[in-house]
């Protein structure tokens, strides 16, 4: 694959007729006025990736009539563009942008979400930038009082910082008051408890100290602590959201409406105004929107992401389709028979719902750690004041060792331990192409004893390669003057091979498509014919066995198969290794037929599989395999999205249906499996790292806490203690990003960036 | 120690500064999008 389109503008053969009437209309439904006279629309352009991209498509787009402005953002793959909608047409745009060699989608409804997303975490970075602020300006204060300031000198200090710190602590600890509120509320004492109890009894005491012209005030511990906690914060969100938006790219343009025949001719209307019994045309290269039978009309459907059955489907007039197939040769007439929630892709999404919300929840390992640390901290903050008052300090010296002690144990190290470890690990997945959803997926993903793999689409490229074929030179030339013409993809595989072969075309004339059937035409004043057994008159279509095969006759000659079998993704067989070797064990289940699972289990060295599952068998494997120990689901298709919803945790290739992508944890970009692999490698160093740094944070307190409870925590002591244990889980946490260059199941040398890109 | 009431404003009010710029950023859109950013600089674009 190469890194940018060159130019080359895309096969847009699919697009005709009808089929460009559904895609301008979508992309139009994507539009909307910002001012008279200016539209903006907003585009995903999923193969943009690097500056070259960019610039070639702002300068193309610039130059097109009516474009006002175009604006592309790299990380979201997406493009904005405002135009004069007198002198063009979001669809016109569209076409500018595949000209340039770029498929595009208008940018779905999701869009208003993630902007609030952006929102929030421009809103949280700003508190961070403030905490910051107050942090570095009340430590230079702190430093002077540190280094023997005295009497109205330091009341000065501690008054500036009084000042800096009390407006700060009210605004950028509001994150943690509302969330270890919103924790109370449902009787849960969350991280952030302790928390937001450390900052406002360090913010009180200090306040009062400095009323009363006291030595110690922690106003420098108050703000580096919220400073040091927003990070981890600010790090868990970016981590989703860059992993949110990166996926939301590459979302395909579902169908969103279909093209109805109505009174005055066909029209485009969306999904929910689609009755059944209406008249859907779809055109060739199109996904069906609904579910119905066939009135006229031939063609193929592309079936797989359904049901998993890698070869196409022959549909024609009285065959029930259904929603989510994908029309591949000749445009169909259809009556609909369900819409929505009622056809078959509802069905898929309502059992996928069901798996979800059965699924039981793993809590988070900060989480898990906080509801032992809160109590034992609390605790001890109370011993300690009752400690102290019984020794004989009055209530308020008493007060301020217990308030130390809170102080001292306020799990920043803590705070900072889970996420810091996972932003990075997140960050050396998405190099390698590994877009993660949910820093908690990655703990899951590090606890998994089973790996359930699709076979179609995921153990597999599915796309069909030929294989080597025995049959006459002359019948080699001719099947590939035939499958040249033809869309079919059994017939584009065959011309893909014949041009990588140096098999020449024959020369052939009129050539002619039979959607469902094959190609025909005439080579050397022969009558040829390629495509289905029965329509080129071959009778043993048996020879084919398990394989998808398509036949052709020259003239009165004996028909001749050409047989095809799903390769199987770069990096499967290594994968699998690679997961057995790290004690995993691997299985596969598909929808398709037994032959050609067990062909493809025997080879890629997995030995437990299942062939001819329906979605509920493969919910049901994934659930037990879950249970006993929790399960990873590999799965592309429509088919597994209920099982990825199901799983521990799961995984999907960027090619997945839209729905499966959804519902995976996990999305990969590249082609090569072993991105499984190393994911499931790196969750495990991860999970390590996040332990390791929790020791750490255990082992300072260890050493913070008797200082602090016998009354020796000064202001100082915090200080230092809190900032070394962050930096030290900080930076255990970055070894991680070593891991992804390093480590791994990459063996060959060659970085998977390569592969990927 | 009177150097301490100009210079202690002089400091607080450098750190406003650049939490002002930096608010000034954000608020202006130069985090959206850090990759197309790194890789722009690359590209000599007379038109941009």
């Amino acid at each position: 694959m190469d890194c940018c389109p060159t130019g080359a503008a895309l096969d847009v053969a699919a697009r005709d007729g009808a089929g460009a009437a559904v895609r301008a209309a979508a992309f139009e439904h994507a539009a909307r006025d910002l001012r008279p006279g200016e539209r903006l629309v907003q585009f995903v352009a999923p193969a943009m990736h690097c500056g070259g991209c960019v610039s070639t498509l702002e300068r193309g787009l610039r130059r097109a009539p009516g474009v006002l402005s175009a604006r592309a953002n790299l990380t979201a793959k997406r493009l904005a563009l405002t135009y004069d909608p007198a002198r063009a047409s979001a669809a016109d745009l569209a076409a500018v942008v595949e000209g340039l060699g770029y498929a595009v989608h208008p940018a779905d409804d999701a869009e208003a979400a993630e902007a609030a997303e952006a929102a929030e975490t421009r809103d949280l970075l700003t508190r961070l930038a403030v905490a910051g602020f107050a942090a570095m300006n009340v430590m230079l204060l702190s430093v002077s009082v540190w280094s023997g300031a005295e009497a109205a000198t330091r009341d000065l200090m501690h008054w500036i910082s009084a000042a800096i710190v009390l407006p700060v602590v009210v605004y950028a600890g509001r994150p943690f008051f509302v969330s270890a509120l919103a924790g109370l509320r449902a009787g849960r004492l969350n991280m952030d408890a302790p928390i937001s109890l450390a900052v406002l009894l360090a913010a009180g005491l200090s306040l009062s100290e400095t009323m009363r012209g006291g030595a110690e005030a922690f106003f420098d511990a108050c703000a580096m602590l919220l400073f040091l906690l927003l990070v981890g914060r600010y790090l868990d969100r970016l981590m989703r959201a860059r992993a949110r938006s990166a996926a939301a790219g590459l979302m395909r343009l579902q169908p969103k409406g279909a093209m109805v025949i109505g009174e005055d001719g066909p029209a485009w209307a969306p999904l929910e105004d689609i009755a059944p019994g209406a008249r859907v045309l779809v055109a060739a290269g199109e996904r069906l929107a609904v579910d119905g039978v066939v009135e006229r009309g031939a063609s193929d459907l592309d079936v797989s992401h359904l049901t998993g059955e890698s070869a196409p489907q022959a549909a024609g007039p009285g065959a029930a389709v259904h929603a989510g197939a994908l029309n591949l040769s000749g445009p169909l007439t259809l009556r609909a028979t369900a819409v929505g929630q009622a056809s078959s892709l509802g069905e898929i999404a309502a059992l996928m719902a069901e798996a979800e919300s059965a699924k039981s929840r793993v809590a988070r390992l900060a989480d898990q750690a906080a509801a032992i640390y809160a109590p034992v901290v609390h605790l001890a903050a109370l011993l300690t004041f009752l400690g102290w008052l019984w020794l004989g300090a009055d209530a308020r010296e008493a007060g301020f060792i217990a308030i130390a002690v809170l102080i001292i144990t306020c799990p920043c190290a803590l705070g900072l331990a889970a996420p810091m470890a996972q932003a990075t690990a997140a960050g050396s997945l998405f190099r390698l192409g590994i877009m993660l959803k949910d820093g908690a997926a990655l703990e899951r993903l590090a606890r998994v004893r089973h790996v359930v793999f699709d076979k179609t689409g995921t153990l597999t490229a599915g796309r069909p390669r030929l294989r080597a074929p025995q049959a006459a030179p002359q019948a080699l030339e001719a099947a590939a003057a035939l499958a040249g013409a033809s869309r079919h993809p059994l017939s584009q595989a065959l011309a893909a091979w014949a041009r990588a072969a140096g098999v020449r075309a024959a020369a052939a004339r009129d050539l002619a498509e039979h959607p469902g059937f094959g190609v025909e035409g005439v080579i050397g004043g022969r009558r040829a014919r390629l495509g289905a057994a029965a329509w080129v008159g071959a009778a043993d279509a048996g020879a084919a066995g398990d394989a998808s095969a398509v036949w052709l006759r020259l003239g009165d000659d004996p028909p001749v198969a050409f047989l095809f079998d799903d390769a199987p993704r770069p990096g499967a067989a290594e994968a699998v290794a690679a997961l057995q070797a790290a004690g995993l064990s691997v299985e596969a289940l598909s929808g398709d037929r037994p032959g050609p699972v067990a062909a493809l289990a025997a080879r890629l060295g997995i030995d437990r599989w299942r062939a001819q599952a329906s979605p509920q068998d493969k919910i049901a494997r994934v659930s037990l395999l879950s249970a006993q120990g929790g399960a990873l689901m590999v799965g592309d298709g429509v088919n597994d999205a209920p099982a990825l919803a199901a799983a521990t945790v799961s995984m999907a290739p960027a090619s997945a249906a839209d729905i499966g992508r959804a519902a995976a944890d996990m999305v990969f970009m590249g082609d090569d499996l072993r991105a499984v692999a190393q994911a499931q490698a790196l969750a495990v160093r991860t999970r390590a790292v996040i332990v390791q740094n929790f020791a750490i944070a255990a082992g300072y307190n260890c050493i913070a806490v008797p200082l602090a409870v016998t009354g020796h925590a000064s202001p100082l002591v915090a200080a230092i203690a809190m900032s070394s244990s962050s930096i030290v889980v900080v930076a255990n946490a970055l070894r991680l990003r070593a891991a992804a260059t390093t480590g791994g199941p990459a063996r060959d040398g060659r970085p998977m960036t390569e592969a990927v890109a | 120690m009177t150097m301490l009431l100009y210079l202690i404003p002089v400091a607080l009010a450098l750190g406003g500064l650049g939490l002002a710029a930096f608010i000034w950023s954000l608020k202006s859109g130069q985090y959206d999008d850090l990759d197309g950013a790194a890789e722009r600089i690359l590209h000599e674009d007379d038109d941009l």
